[in-house]
C-alpha cells in the first residue's frame, strides 16, 4: 500500500479511537433493572440485617422460567436486606464446578444435586461448613438419613432445597376409567395390567433415554427404584457405596426385574417402536404417547409434569396422573426414590452464611412454594401452599417415606460411576447387552 | 420470548466490554507495530546520516544486524511468550498429571496408561480413533481430489465448486445435527424423519436405527466428517491444479498421453505438496474430532473416540489423571505427523 508512513500512523490512531468510541456508545445503554415492588413487610428480615450492599453469587445447573421463579422467590429477601444476590445457571454445571473450584474462581454458594460431587469438594477441603441457623433448620424439618447425604466425615455441609420424587409411574386417567383398568398397588398387579394392555393391542409401557451427553439416566431410576424393590433399602445403602459389588447377584435380580418390561417387545415402546428405540427416544418425549393414548404407562420422576404439551390437565382426574411406582413385596415397606438439590458453601462470609440461613428456612420454601412448581421435603411447608396436585402429591410422600427414602443411587456415586459407566452400561443393556455383560463391565470400571 | 432491554443489561455491559478490551488489544498491537519498526528505521537511517556527514563509510552490514536483531526481538517475544503459557507449560502439566492419582494428590507412576491398554472400553476408544485416522483423510483426500479433476475447467466448474465446499462453511456440531436428522429413526408405523429411512421404506424394507449397530454406525459418523473435509481438499487440491505450468501440460500432450497417465504422470507428481499438506491437515483434524461423536451418539454404541473420552474422564467424571495420560497419548500421536509435515516443507525450500 502506497500511504505515507505519517499518514499511515494517524490512519491507525483513528481507526484506534473510532472502534473505541463504537464499543463505549454500547455501553450507555442498559442501567439497573428495575427495582421490585414496593417492601410490604421487612420486618421477618431483620435477622439477616447487616449485610447492606454485600454481593453473593449462586451458581446451579437451573435455568430459563425455574431460574426467574428462583429470582423471584429471594426477590423480597434480597430487597430487604440489600444483599445483591448473583445467580448463574448452567447446563453445564456438574463439568464446569469443579472447573471452577480447583481454579481458585468458586461461586459463593452453588446448589449441588449430586451427593457424590459434594463429597469430593468436601474431602478436597474446598467447602465450608454449613453455619448453625442453616443446620438447626434442617435438623428440625428434614429426616435423618435424607441431611446425612450432605453430611461427609460428620460435618453437615448443606441444607436442601428443591426435592423431586422419583418413584412414579404417569398415566392417563381418563383412559383408565374408560378401559376399567385400575391403577396397580402390587408389582404382580402391574404385570397382570401391562398383560391386559397388551392384548387390548397397546404397548403398556412408553420410555426415552437420549438427553444428550447424560443419555441413559432416565434408565438408571428403572435399576435404583428396582433395587430398592428387591433388596431393601438397606441393601441399596451398601450397593450406591460399593460395599456389595455391582455384578452382585442381588444387583442382577433388581436389573432382570426391570428388563422383564423394558425388555419385553411385548411391553415396549409404545408409540415408538421396539426395545431399542427406546435408546433414540428422547426423555422429554419418552412419556407423550401416553397422552394420546398410544402408551398406557411411563416411569419417570415429577417433574415430568413439566413435559406436557400446554392445555394437558395434570390431575387425579385429568388427562395425566402418576402413581406410586408399585413395590415388589410388600412385606418390605414402601420405599420412596428421590433427588434433590443441596445449598454448599465455598465461602463464609456473613452475607453468603445469611443467603444459606435463609434458603434452609421453612419461610423460604413456603414462599418459593407458592410461586408454583415447587417441592421440597421440607416439614414447614405448608402443603396449602403448594399449587400443582402432582407436587401435593410428592409432598405427601416425602413427608411419609420417613426412614424408607433414599437419595437417587447414581449421584451418590463416584461419577466416573454414576454419571459415566453407568449411563453407557444401560443404553448397552437396552441396545441389547446382557445384564450379566454390562453388570461386570460396570463392576471393573469402578474407581479403585 | 420478548427482549426486554433491562433484564439483558449485565449481558450487554459485557458485550461493551468485551468490545472496549478487543479495541484496546487490537489497537494496541496495530499502533505498536506501526511505530516501532518506523522508530528503528529512523534511528537507523539517523546514524548512517551522521556517520556520513562525519566522512565516514556506514558498516552498513554491522548496524543492520543489530538493529534487526531488536526488531526481531520485539516481534518474537510476545509470541514466544503466548506459546509458552499457553502451550508449553499446559504440556508439561498434563504430562505431569497423567503420572498422578485422580485427585492429583498421589504419584501412581505409568498406572493411568496402564488402565489405558488394559480396560476393554478404552481400547475399543484407541480401535476407533485408529479406524477414523485410517479412513477419513483417505476417504476425504480422494473425493476432494477426483472432484477436483473432474470439474477442472469443466463449464459450470465455479457452481460445482461452492456446492462441495459448503459443508466446510457448518460448525462441526451444525452438520451433526443435520446428519442426525438423516439418520433419524420412527418405527414402520409412523412417517419417517429421517432420508435414509424415507430410502429405505421407499424401497420396500423396514427402517433401521442405523446409529446403534456397531460397527456400521463409526462409519456413518466418517462419511459426516469426510462430507465436511472433503471441500477443503477440492479446494487446496484445486487450486494445485491450476497452477501446474501450461508448457508442462502441453509438452505431455504433444507426446500423446492420455488421460489416465496424464493424471498419474503429470498432475499427481506437480500437485504432490498440496496433497501431502491436505492429507497431514485433515489428519490432524480427526484425530481431534470430538463434537461429531459427542452430538450424534455421544460415544454410546460403541463410537467413542480419544478426544471425548479425554474430555468426559478429566472434566465429566473428574478423573485427572486418566484424562490426562489420554491427552498425552494423542499429543504423542501427532508428533509423528507435524514432524513428518516440518520436514516436508524444510524439504521443499531447500529443493
Amino acid at each position: 500500500m502506497a500511504v505515507h508512513p505519517r499518514r499511515r500512523q494517524a490512519l491507525a490512531l483513528t481507526s484506534v479511537l473510532g472502534l473505541l468510541l463504537a464499543a463505549t456508545a454500547c455501553s450507555d445503554d442498559g442501567g439497573n433493572g428495575d427495582t421490585a415492588t414496593g417492601s410490604d413487610d421487612c420486618a421477618a428480615f431483620e435477622k439477616y440485617a447487616g449485610n447492606e450492599g454485600k454481593k453473593v453469587s449462586i451458581y446451579a445447573s437451573i435455568r430459563d422460567t425455574e431460574a426467574e421463579l428462583l429470582e423471584e422467590s429471594w426477590s423480597q429477601f434480597a430487597e430487604c436486606t440489600e444483599i445483591e444476590i448473583e445467580y448463574e445457571g448452567s447446563g453445564e454445571f456438574e463439568a464446569q464446578l469443579p472447573v471452577r473450584v480447583d481454579g481458585g474462581n468458586p461461586p459463593d454458594l452453588a446448589f449441588i444435586p449430586q451427593p457424590g460431587l459434594l463429597k469430593r469438594f468436601a474431602d478436597g477441603k474446598k467447602l465450608k461448613p454449613a453455619p448453625a441457623d442453616a443446620k438447626a433448620a434442617a435438623e428440625a424439618n428434614y429426616p435423618a438419613n435424607w441431611l446425612g447425604y450432605s453430611t461427609v466425615g460428620g460435618t453437615f455441609y448443606g441444607a436442601p432445597l428443591a426435592s423431586n420424587v422419583k418413584s412414579f409411574v404417569w398415566y392417563s386417567p381418563k383412559t383408565f376409567q374408560e378401559k376399567g383398568w385400575a391403577v396397580p398397588k402390587t408389582w404382580d398387579e402391574l404385570i397382570k395390567l401391562s398383560d391386559t394392555i397388551a392384548a387390548s393391542g397397546v404397548k403398556p409401557w412408553c420410555a426415552g433415554v437420549e438427553s444428550g451427553d447424560a443419555t441413559g439416566w432416565p434408565a438408571t431410576d428403572w435399576l435404583e427404584d428396582l433395587m430398592l424393590r428387591t433388596a431393601g433399602p438397606d441393601v441399596y445403602d451398601q450397593w450406591v457405596t460399593h460395599q456389595i459389588a455391582f455384578n452382585d447377584p442381588r444387583v442382577k435380580t433388581a436389573l432382570d426385574q426391570a428388563g422383564q418390561i423394558l425388555k419385553n417387545p411385548k411391553y415396549v415402546n409404545g408409540g415408538y417402536g421396539d426395545v431399542k428405540s427406546i435408546v433414540s427416544t428422547s426423555f422429554q418425549e419418552g412419556g407423550l404417547p401416553v397422552r394420546d393414548g398410544k402408551c398406557a404407562m411411563h416411569r419417570q420422576a415429577s417433574f415430568y409434569a413439566n413435559q406436557w404439551p400446554e392445555g394437558t390437565t395434570v390431575a387425579e382426574d385429568g388427562d395425566v396422573f402418576a402413581f406410586y411406582f408399585p413395590t415388589v413385596d410388600p412385606a418390605k415397606g414402601e420405599p420412596l426414590l428421590a433427588a434433590g438439590e443441596f445449598v454448599t458453601a465455598f465461602t463464609d462470609r456473613p452475607e453468603v452464611q445469611a443467603v444459606q440461613n435463609y434458603l434452609a428456612t421453612p419461610d423460604y420454601h413456603n414462599a418459593r412454594a407458592k410461586l408454583g412448581n415447587w417441592v421440597s421435603g421440607s416439614k414447614g411447608l405448608d402443603i396449602a401452599n403448594v399449587k400443582n396436585p402432582i407436587d401435593k402429591l410428592s409432598v405427601e410422600l416425602l413427608n411419609s417415606a420417613g426412614d424408607r427414602l433414599r437419595f437417587d443411587g447414581s449421584d451418590l456415586m463416584p461419577s466416573s460411576v454414576g454419571a459415566g459407566t453407568l449411563w453407557r452400561g444401560m443404553v448397552q443393556w437396552l441396545n441389547g447387552a446382557n445384564s450379566t455383560t454390562v453388570l461386570n463391565s460396570i463392576e471393573g470400571s469402578w474407581p479403585k | 420470548m420478548r427482549f426486554d432491554l433491562a433484564a439483558q443489561a449485565p449481558q450487554l455491559v459485557m458485550l461493551a466490554y468485551g468490545h472496549i478490551a478487543f479495541a484496546v488489544v487490537i489497537g494496541g498491537m496495530l499502533l505498536l507495530l506501526d511505530v516501532v519498526p518506523t522508530y528503528f528505521a529512523r534511528r537507523r537511517e539517523r546514524a548512517l546520516v551522521a556517520i556520513v556527514a562525519a566522512g565516514g563509510t556506514p558498516p552498513l552490514s554491522l548496524r543492520r544486524k543489530r538493529g534487526e536483531t531488536g526488531y526481531a526481538m520485539f516481534f518474537l517475544l510476545p509470541v514466544l511468550l503466548l506459546v509458552l503459557i499457553g502451550l508449553v507449560i499446559p504440556a508439561i502439566r498434563t504430562s505431569l498429571l497423567s503420572l498422578m492419582s485422580r485427585d492429583s494428590s498421589e504419584f501412581v507412576g505409568l498406572r493411568n496408561y496402564r488402565w489405558m491398554f488394559t480396560n476393554d472400553d478404552i481400547l475399543g476408544v484407541l480401535t476407533n480413533t485408529a479406524t477414523w485416522v485410517v479412513l477419513v483423510p483417505l476417504l476425504a483426500t480422494t473425493v476432494g481430489l477426483l472432484y477436483a479433476v473432474m470439474v477442472d475447467r469443466a463449464r459450470f466448474e465455479a457452481v460445482a465448486k461452492s456446492l462441495i465446499f459448503l459443508p466446510m462453511a457448518i460448525s462441526f456440531v451444525g452438520a451433526s445435527i443435520i446428519w442426525r436428522f438423516v439418520y433419524a429413526y420412527r418405527s414402520d408405523e409412523q412417517d419417517q424423519i429421517g432420508l435414509l429411512n424415507q430410502i429405505a421404506v421407499a424401497l420396500g424394507a423396514t427402517p433401521r436405527q442405523w446409529l446403534q449397530d456397531p460397527p456400521l454406525n463409526n462409519l456413518l459418523l466418517i462419511v459426516v466428517l469426510v462430507w465436511i473435509q472433503a471441500g477443503f481438499a477440492m479446494v487446496v487440491l484445486s487450486a494445485a491444479i491450476k497452477a501446474i505450468p501450461g508448457d508442462i501440460i502441453e509438452a505431455a500432450k504433444l507426446d500423446g498421453v492420455n488421460a489416465w497417465q496424464m493424471f498419474t504422470r503429470v498432475t499427481l507428481p506437480t500437485i504432490r505438496p498440496a496433497l501431502i499438506v491436505v492429507v497431514v491437515a485433515i489428519t490432524i483434524a480427526t484425530m481431534k474430532v470430538f463434537d461429531i461423536v459427542r452430538t450424534m451418539t455421544n460415544g454410546n454404541f460403541d463410537t467413542n473416540v480419544v478426544a471425548l473420552e479425554m474430555y468426559n474422564q478429566a472434566f465429566r467424571y473428574q478423573e485427572t489423571g486418566q484424562g490426562s495420560a489420554l491427552a498425552v497419548f494423542l499429543f504423542i500421536l501427532v508428533i509423528p505427523v507435524v514432524i513428518f509435515q516440518v520436514r516436508n516443507l524444510r524439504r521443499q525450500r531447500e529443493g
